[in-house]
């Protein structure tokens, strides 16, 4: 694209009286550009006298000196085929000065954030320099066919609603049959108002339906050996169940383990299998997957004092719906459900509830008392679980007589002649009970196939499982409260009992959301953007391989395992699972990798255009590369709230902190700034990092040059690293301050005016 | 934005603008699919936006909105319309014609958000953004982090001398009191009600007195005292007497599992009090807590969340509903009786937090859009006539569950535009 620049600045609300607008002029002076002026470029004559300069002068590269990049983005989009570059004049600048002091009266203080401006202005003029049209990627070869993985409820509903929506599936099952956990099932919840029955298993007609659905094939008893290859071109190797093969998912070896094992100190994990990069001519391609390999109930048997495994009278609720099922509870006369196993110690339920358990409890009571008129069933809870509608069911077995609900701590299970003793406090008869009943069910939970099983088989770089699954307990799960699908693997997501214990009315909800994603993620490939969090964003990093030294930093670092690399250790970038943060950009100690419109030379210069004085100790300079997410709307919002931001501090927005390469730091650092601050997000197991582990590698590769300053003669304290939330608008600007003054305690640069 | 637009063929119309319909709307457009996304208020972000932080990770919903807000910003495939509501709904799956209102904002496209306004501005308003704890300016924006960033006027607030002055204060002639209502209509294939929920009204409790004392806060009132941009920057202080608390109470079920007010489990509030219980922590560490409830209900991983606080010695957990609460001079005293011990309690606190349910609120509206809803006014969801439900106004569910009822939804209204 043949360049032609635009510049412009705003001199509206308040910016015009606030700043020395003839002095932003001349700083884009440097750039060879002359930006015109507006009173409210915004307006429809702001933007005429744009779109006139498009019209006229063939402008294609616009220049927007105004307000926050975070608004009017509709006021400076001026088509596809321009790009608009935002400088950020109003928030960051004439909103947040300071007040006239004794120590700065408002001639000095406009003259600051003027100085302030003018780095602004020149920062966007270099900036749009550095900026490339993107093209977005495009896959040699798309397949929009969507693997299922798992064919119960979840799996069999994700198939039926992305078939429905016009998409191709296939179901791999490891059993012989379709169906799952329900087909075990004697009745289910119900599911529509009022509430108050049971309702007839519904499995089978879902199954017949799946069956007879032309777009989806199915593959019974087969289990996926791996799976390689990216969003809209995933390459499945299918197996029989429980079998080895070559083709099987090979074990992640990091760059620690490849060394031993070199030097034979470690055995091979993946001796006599295929290479992970190696293609199998005999996979299927598929455009996306969803994992839907459900869930196991829970062993029990180490809650001793409930005598599961040493009385056969004590069960679990999945042994009594199978019982029930089979037609065996004829004769029982009474059944103690026992809802938390925490006796008087804790009132917390079996682990891997939620509140599924609850509901278990309530239907199997009724079982019993269908079976048998005289029967009656106990419910022994800590808590009753019945969330939402669900309320309502339980009230309506409240109402039957022979079903006796109380709180209660069970203190032990003992076995009796006839069957059981359940001895319990602190209930709500105000007295201990020992009920004489002839069978007790725990209310085992439901523990999700991730945590036992790798269930995914990826033939990716960083293992074959999804991460962080300790964090969450064995559940696959980004934990994110506001993007539930978002998982660290691109066109992978998942639903059901992987996910958590849920009701077959929020499993389907659920795997029809993964369906949705899984399209979504299929469509976002074939037109070459990202998704989520930067949906639609057309670029993606592009590498220099010529000067890679393989030293496997981006290939470690990526949270969303983009990368793979060669047997020399070169990375191979796969574009469709790319998120677009540009971590592996930030881990680059070769810089070689970049974006179109987001790269190291590009803020490397807009670095540069920051003007260092060299003879003014008042006039320090800092940088502070800042989290566009959450950091940057922050610093806005203190400038709104008329909190004064330090005139000394140069922001710039980055897409994560992970994407940040020390080498910025470094530059100006050796150009004679004082010191340099990233703003990003809260990490740990609550991180609020979009991109899961940006500010935490940030973290780390700050401390570390810390560590290089030092030996330079410079102190380590002229960098840091702060955690900010984005609510955190009146806590930043004094972080800021104290950072500002603990640089002024330090004094300026040694390296100033070399 | 552009009054009329009815291309349509295959369009989704998503009927509300909280953390659901945000999401309904971006995933079906991320699809490819257009969808036109109407919300009442003058922003978006519904109730979220309200909220000072989410359970169980305490981090501010407003992170997530800001990444909702830049999706909705950087794709062509939807189109906004705030303050707008649906007047009626005609045609049938597929080819559904939609008509909309969108009231006067009074300020139109020219407002950069300035703020000049705003300063002109000497007349006040009962501020609903923060239920009533504090008044804004009759021009205004409903919150800073409010989206789209524009103000609204609130004529009814102003003398005619003010209206003058707010006009003069413009330099971009971006205040228009002759602004009209206006009414357009949508062909879409299918429509997705992401309308959300109301607090319940508190006041239909007459035991719990409601109104009658500054002692007596509801739960989501209690979000906008904690959070940094509410009526008190974030202090958790009396209404009314700005007295620091020394003792809480939550009434927890205050109108839910009754069948005299919502028959249904309103789902977040066990799991809102433990995470205000954070609120209260955070800023008075000593405090003593009372909270009464009838089950706590926090399954799954937010079990872990609730033993934390458990642990607290000065939180006390009472196992009884409030079956009275009486005002006193400084504070209440809450009334119930112990379902484990029988004893009577009376527990007089400083501050009382009623965890309120949520009532769909399209509830009233429904059956004249041709609406089926169940006997507590949810939306049932009818793929089959493209008419969808999502969220809390399909029934009462939590955030994370909220947003995947809404991709759900999403993909639904897709099926339905095939």
């Amino acid at each position: 694209m043949d360049k032609k620049y635009g510049a412009y600045i705003c001199t509206g609300c308040g910016i015009g009286e606030a700043l020395d607008v003839e002095a932003l002029i001349s700083a884009a002076s440097g750039s060879g550009m002359k930006p015109k002026t507006h009173e409210a470029l915004c307006g429809a004559a702001g933007r005429k006298l744009i779109e006139d300069d498009i019209a006229n002068d063939g402008v294609n590269v616009v220049v927007v000196c105004a307000c926050s990049p975070r608004v009017m983005q509709d006021a400076f989009n001026f088509g596809d085929d321009k790009i608009t570059i935002r400088g950020n004049i109003r928030e960051q600048a004439a909103w947040c000065k300071e007040q006239p002091s004794d120590k700065k009266d408002e001639d000095t203080i406009k003259e600051y954030y003027t100085e302030l401006a003018q780095d602004y202005v020149r920062m966007a003029c270099v900036q749009a320099k550095k900026t490339d049209m993107p093209e977005p990627f495009k896959l040699e070869t798309m397949t929009k066919k969507i693997l299922v993985m798992g064919g119960g409820i979840a799996g069999l509903t994700a198939a039926k609603e992305a078939a429905k929506a016009g998409y191709e599936v296939t179901i791999v099952e490891k059993s012989g049959v379709l169906g799952g956990k329900a087909l075990g099932w004697t009745k289910q919840f119900p599911s529509k108002a009022p509430y108050a029955n049971l309702e007839e298993p519904t499995i089978g007609a879902l199954v017949a339906e799946v069956e007879s659905d032309a777009k989806i094939s199915v593959k019974k008893s087969t289990e996926v050996a791996r799976i390689g290859g990216a969003p809209g071109n995933f390459s499945v190797t299918f197996k029989t169940p429980g079998t080895k093969t070559e083709w099987d998912a090979p074990a992640k070896v990091g760059v620690d383990d490849q060394d031993r094992i070199a030097k034979g100190q470690m055995e091979d994990p993946n001796a006599g299998m295929q290479n992970y990069m190696a293609q199998n001519p005999d996979a299927e391609k598929y455009g996306a997957v969803i994992l839907a390999t459900g869930w196991v109930p829970a062993d029990v048997s180490g809650y001793e004092h409930l005598g599961y495994g040493t009385s056969d009278k004590v069960v679990t609720n999945a042994e009594f719906e199978k019982m029930v099922k089979d037609g065996k509870i004829g004769g029982i006369k009474s059944v103690a459900f026992v809802q938390s196993p925490g006796g008087e110690e804790h009132d917390m339920d079996f682990p891997y509830c939620n509140s599924v358990t609850s509901m278990v409890a309530l239907k199997q009571a009724k079982y019993v008392r269908d079976a048998n008129s005289d029967a009656k069933a106990y419910i022994l809870y800590q808590h009753m679980r019945t969330p939402g509608n669900a309320e309502m069911f339980y009230k309506g077995i409240q109402q039957d007589d022979g079903i006796f609900l109380t709180k209660a701590s069970v203190t032990k299970v003992e076995a009796s002649d006839s069957g059981c003793v359940v001895h319990a406090k602190d209930t709500l008869l105000g007295e201990d009970l020992d009920l004489d009943v002839d069978l007790v069910v725990l209310a085992a939970g439901m523990e999700p196939t991730t945590k036992y099983e790798n269930s995914i088989n990826l033939a990716y770089r960083q293992g074959p499982a999804f991460l962080d699954l300790d964090l969450f307990d064995g559940y696959s799960d980004s934990h994110f409260i506001c993007f539930p699908y978002e998982t660290r693997r691109t066109g992978i997501y998942t639903c059901g009992g992987v996910r958590k214990a849920m009701t077959m009315e929020e499993t389907v909800d659920d795997a029809t959301g993964a369906a949705l994603k899984a399209i979504q993620a299929m469509e976002c490939a074939d037109r070459g953007v990202a998704v989520h969090p930067r949906s639609g964003d057309q670029t993606y990093p592009e590498f220099f391989f010529q000067r890679c030294t393989q030293c496997k930093r981006c290939t470690e670092e990526c949270p969303f395992g983009a990368l793979d690399d060669d047997e020399k250790g070169t990375p191979q970038p796969n574009p469709t699972r790319c998120r677009r943060c540009g971590t592996c950009m930030g881990a680059c100690p070769e810089r070689i990798i970049g974006f179109k419109n987001y790269n190291i030379d590009m803020i490397g210069s807009m670095i540069k255009a920051i003007e260092v004085p060299d003879d003014d100790e008042d006039k320090l300079r800092i940088l502070a590369l800042v989290c566009e997410n959450d950091a940057y709307p922050a610093l806005d919002m203190a400038a709104m709230r008329k909190h004064p931001l330090n005139s000394l501090i140069r922001f710039i927005p980055v897409r994560c902190l992970g994407s940040v390469n020390m080498a910025w730091v470094k530059d100006a650092l050796s150009a004679g700034m004082d010191g340099a601050i990233l703003l990003g997000c809260k990490y740990g197991d609550d991180y609020q990092c979009h991109f899961v582990k940006g500010s935490e590698i940030a973290d780390k590769r700050m401390a570390n040059i810390g560590e290089t300053l030092s030996s330079l003669g410079l102190e380590k304290e002229r960098c840091a690293m702060e955690q900010i939330a984005i609510t955190d608008y009146d806590k930043v600007p004094q972080i800021l301050e104290d950072f500002v003054q603990s640089i002024i305690d330090l004094g300026p640069s040694p390296f100033k005016g070399f | 934005m552009t009054e009329q637009s009815a291309s349509g063929a295959g369009a989704v119309l998503v009927v509300g603008g909280g953390i659901s319909g945000l999401t309904a709307a971006l995933e079906a457009a991320e699809v490819g699919k257009d969808v036109f996304l109407i919300e009442k208020n003058p922003y978006l972000g519904g109730r979220v936006a309200q909220l000072n932080q989410y359970f169980p990770k305490l981090c501010p919903p407003s992170c997530g909105l800001e990444i909702n807000f830049k999706r909705v910003q950087n794709n062509r495939k939807i189109r906004m319309y705030t303050m707008t509501q649906v007047k009626s709904v005609s045609g049938s799956k597929g080819s559904y014609e939609v008509t909309c209102e969108t009231l006067p904002r009074y300020v139109n496209n020219n407002c950069t958000g300035c703020g000049a306004c705003v300063e002109a501005c000497s007349d006040e308003r009962v501020d609903d953004f923060n239920f009533g704890l504090g008044k804004t300016k009759a021009v205004y924006r409903p919150h800073e982090m409010s989206f789209p960033m524009k103000y609204v006027l609130d004529k009814n607030a102003c003398s005619r001398d003010t209206l003058q002055k707010i006009k003069d204060s413009c330099k971009y002639d971006a205040i228009d009191t002759e602004m009209e209502a206006k009414t357009f209509t949508l062909n879409v294939a299918s429509v997705i009600w992401a309308t959300g929920w109301n607090p319940y009204d508190p006041t239909k409790m007459t035991n719990l007195k409601y109104g009658q004392s500054n002692a007596i806060i509801t739960n989501m009132q209690m979000e906008r005292l904690a959070a940094p941009n509410g009526p008190t920057n974030g202090q958790i202080l009396r209404p009314g007497d700005n007295v620091e608390p020394k003792s809480f109470g939550f009434v927890q079920c205050a109108g839910s599992r009754d069948e005299n007010h919502l028959e249904f489990c309103s789902y977040i509030c066990c799991m809102a009090t433990m995470k205000q219980i954070t609120y209260i922590r955070e800023r008075y560490p000593e405090a003593p807590i009372y909270v009464f409830y009838i089950d706590l209900r926090t399954p799954g991983k937010y079990e872990k969340f609730r033993e934390k606080l458990m642990a607290d010695k000065n939180t006390h957990f009472i196992k009884g509903k409030v079956a009275d609460i009486i005002p006193e001079a400084d504070g209440v005293t809450l009334v119930a009786e112990n379902a484990v011990t029988g004893d009577k309690v009376q527990q007089k606190v400083d501050l009382c937090i009623l965890a309120t349910g949520m009532e769909p609120a399209i509830k009233a509206q429904a059956s004249g859009l041709g609406l089926e809803v169940d006997s507590n006014g949810f939306v049932v969801s009818n793929a089959d006539k493209g008419m969808i439900s999502a969220g809390c106004a399909k029934k009462a569910a939590d955030v994370v569950t909220s947003a995947q009822s809404a991709t759900a939804a999403a993909l639904k209204a897709i099926q339905a535009a095939k």
